[in-house]
């Protein structure tokens, strides 16, 4: 006997929600990532919770392959920051901000 | 109140106030170790609610190398302090009408679902478990794979130097 699953629902949901307003607010990329995990880690807690619920393996299956995808996301995603913070020099996802070196200067 | 749910409350309010000090940071590193303390929250629910396999995973995947490249990259990059607002107002508007509506939803959903039914305890050995995951889902665990190579190679090249760069180093 642990908790109602309403109880999991809400925990992953105002997880969930903390990892958007990372997403939405913040300037910064490496940020703006780490909230999108933050997103993934509530879904994989919603989908344990849910296969305890209904004593069904799929859910702790379909979690594992949401860790498998936010693995090969964060990857991209970091080797993605690196590639604009060569050209740019800044992470801040507002590029207009920081003058851009390539930009040619007509 | 049994034993597991207050495990379970404690466990609940150490992932919302590390994941809520991890994002409000300005020091990355900062965030990235919160992260990691609400990521161990996480896994020792995982276990609680019966997947031990999944709580080994979130430690050794989660915690430990996503959140480790994460530290990789924050060294590597020279990231200047901004001397702006954490949360800029302009970005405050969409958050609030999207925090507004979801919460409004997380409102009714709960409302609706069954009143009272706890969870009983259960466990998914990782045998089971493993057992399963490749008689049912034997071609999404192809796909995965297949998945997690394409990141390898994309990543490798998105992140190589562009080739002039490497002849200006050698001469």
């Amino acid at each position: 006997m642990i908790v109602p699953y309403s109880h999991v629902l809400a925990l992953a949901g105002i997880v969930f929600l903390m990892g958007m307003v990372c997403t939405v607010t913040r300037r910064n990329l490496i940020m703006i990532l780490l909230g999108l995990e933050i997103m993934l880690n509530a879904g994989a807690l919603a989908l344990v919770g849910a296969s305890l619920r209904w004593m069904s393996m799929d859910g702790q299956a379909m979690a594992l392959f949401i860790i498998v995808v936010a693995a090969a996301e964060v990857s991209v995603g970091l080797a993605l920051i690196v590639c604009v913070y060569r050209r740019t020099g800044s992470v801040d996802p507002n590029f207009t901000e920081t003058a851009a070196p390539e930009k040619p200067s007509v | 109140m049994t034993i597991y749910s207050a495990i379970f409350y404690l466990l609940a309010a150490l992932i919302i106030a590390t994941t809520a000090l991890a994002i409000t940071r300005r020091n990355l590193v900062h965030a990235v170790v919160y992260l990691v303390i609400s990521f161990f929250g996480s896994a020792l629910l995982f276990f609680l609610l019966g997947a031990p396999f999944l709580a080994a995973l979130e430690v050794i995947i989660y915690a430990g190398a996503i959140m480790v490249l994460f530290l990789f990259i924050v060294m590597m990059l020279r990231i200047e302090e901004s001397k702006r607002r954490i949360f800029p107002l302009s970005q405050w508007i969409p958050a609030a009408v999207l925090c507004v509506i979801y919460l409004g939803m997380l409102a009714v959903i709960l409302s609706g679902i069954e009143g009272d039914m706890r969870l009983e305890t259960a466990v998914a050995v990782p045998a089971a478990f493993s057992m399963w995951i490749f008689r049912h889902g034997w071609l999404a665990v192809e796909i995965a794979s297949l998945i997690l190579l394409v990141a390898l190679i994309g990543a490798l090249h998105i992140g190589r130097r562009p080739a002039a760069a490497d002849k200006k180093e050698a001469q």
